[in-house]
């Protein structure tokens, strides 16, 4: 019964996050919101057992996709209203049409789902955790390491574009060099 | 069962609801003594006998103030951001053994709301959540101080938490387990069996980054103390400015317990010497925590990046790597 109780509250407080998030006109708002919402997906994580899942959720979406918004976020003013573009009507018609068969797709799922069988099948005594890396070091090996390699191509990429003269910063210069860099006109960071 | 458990759990998160905010409230009494006697002054004297009531009156002081809510903020964004540092907190409390299981009337009592077998991700989980809190509150205050040290408080949050995320991850290695209680059980057998002497360089990088995670001294970015600005909170007053406070000071407090538990044999067998023995762990390292701020300025912005990215990063890599290749 708490589950049922826990599973209605944590989805009715989704989805009234995610609902202000894509209304609201109020930066701020949709990010609190956002950021919100993604803490309230974890629940049905840990509703299902799956704590390792439901802790990462936190981690990734919370604690770092959301923190770089809030990063880009810095650079508005946050305080005052965006004004939105009305764009064309039918966008929106489509894009509710398209949700609409989306949700009947989905609550019409388990009927194809009777027959599915797992192939890797739960195994007793180990926790969610191992559970986890089992599945990733044997049947997602490929898909996991061409993600690192992503990763690492992005982060060289990212040091490269915002590694350029790093090496001088203001903050530990003297006045008289900071006047012969602006006379010959070299950006140095602050 | 389900009803047993269900009020059991409820009885658990009040007491440690209301143990830490009367800690936090203390915390502050603590911290003004022991700076007022490294200063060579006497601190807190008037209100009471050691100026102990000092904290019944700083509380009186802070719920019966007007809470002003400035023009131009995001007033609800305003208002829950204060909210956010506080309950972070203490939902990062759910995962941490206080003490061993006890047996209390013949019930047996286990001193941790959710036993969770991947308590040390929750708690690093929540705690950059926390980083909301000074975020939100910079950004809605309509303030560029209050502006400026959110930027600044964020990157230390998330900048740091990296060097977090990997100093523990050697120590996760050899115990094989994210649950602290089996970080426990692991170091059980007295002091030689205790983490810090086989992971002494992840316990250093841990302890340096718990700084910069609780925003203390040497890393106290988030108030603007050079510009004698208070930071996100300079718009604040009364008990939401009050709650920003009562998050910091329970967050040190569980940091504290985290670190020992974590590296320096948490509370042993068990047993009630055990027991004492963590509070007295804990409580080292919260005057450390206040022994830091006495002993040492903070660092400059640029300075602290360096310190992250430049050195405690690489350290920690190189200890997962050695860790690694020498448990292979």
């Amino acid at each position: 019964m708490f589950e049922a109780i826990a599973f209605y509250l944590f989805a009715f407080l989704t989805i009234v996050m995610f609902y202000i998030t894509v209304t609201t006109s109020q930066a701020l708002y949709a990010l609190t919101a956002l950021a919100a919402g993604m803490i309230f997906i974890s629940a049905f994580f840990f509703i299902l057992g799956a704590d390792f899942l439901g802790a990462v959720q936190i981690v990734v979406y919370s604690g770092a996709v959301m923190a770089l918004y809030a990063f880009g976020m810095m650079f508005f003013d946050t305080t005052r209203e965006v004004k939105e573009k009305q764009g064309n009507k039918y966008i929106v018609v489509g894009l509710s049409a398209l949700s609409a068969i989306l949700v009947v797709a989905i609550f019409a799922a388990p009927m194809v789902s009777e027959n599915i069988t797992a192939i890797y099948p739960v195994v007793d005594g180990i926790g969610n955790t191992q559970a986890v890396g089992m599945v990733l070091f044997t049947k997602y090996l490929v898909p996991f390491e061409v993600a690192a390699i992503m990763l690492l191509v992005a982060m060289i990429a990212g040091i490269v574009l915002a590694g350029k003269k790093m090496d001088r910063s203001l903050t530990t210069m003297e006045e008289d060099e900071i006047k012969t860099l602006r006379e010959k006109n070299i950006k140095v960071h602050s | 069962m389900e009803t047993a458990y269900l009020i059991e759990t409820v009885i658990k998160i009040v007491v440690i609801l209301l143990i830490f905010s009367a800690l936090a409230g203390i915390g502050t009494y603590f911290e003004r003594k022991i700076l007022a006697f490294m200063q060579r002054r006497l601190g807190p004297m008037n209100v009471g006998p050691f100026g102990l009531l000092q904290v019944a009156a700083d509380g009186i002081k802070l719920f019966t103030k007007e809470d002003i809510i400035p023009t131009n903020v995001v007033a609800n964004v305003f208002k829950i951001a204060p909210v956010i540092t506080a309950a972070t907190a203490f939902m990062a409390a759910a995962a941490i053994p206080f003490l061993p299981s006890f047996t209390l009337f013949g019930y047996e009592v286990h001193p941790i709301v959710a036993d969770i077998n991947i308590g040390i991700l929750y708690i690093l989980g929540i705690m950059g959540v926390g980083l909301y809190g000074p975020l939100l509150g910079g950004m809605a205050s309509a303030n560029k101080f209050s502006l400026l040290s959110a930027a600044r408080g964020a990157a230390v949050f998330i900048s740091y938490e990296v060097v977090t995320g990997l100093s523990i991850l050697a120590p996760i290695m050899m115990v094989g387990s994210l649950s602290l209680i089996d970080f426990n059980n692991y170091q059980s057998g007295g002091i030689t069996s205790w983490l810090v002497w086989s992971q002494p360089v992840a316990f250093v990088l841990f302890w340096i980054a718990a700084f910069a995670e609780t925003g203390r001294t040497p890393f106290h970015l988030i108030a603007n103390d050079h510009e004698i600005i208070d930071g996100f909170g300079t718009e604040y007053s009364g008990m939401r400015w009050g709650l920003f406070f009562i998050g910091e000071y329970a967050n040190m407090f569980f940091i504290s317990f985290v670190i020992p538990l974590l590296f320096l044999g948490g509370y042993g067998d068990g047993s009630f010497l055990g027991a004492i023995g963590l509070l007295a762990k804990v409580a080292f390292f919260f005057f450390f925590f206040l022994w830091t701020r006495a002993a040492w300025p903070d660092i400059r912005p640029d300075q602290l990046m360096w310190l992250c990215w430049k050195v405690l990063m690489p350290i920690a890599v190189l200890n997962i790597l050695i860790t690694a290749i020498v448990m292979m």
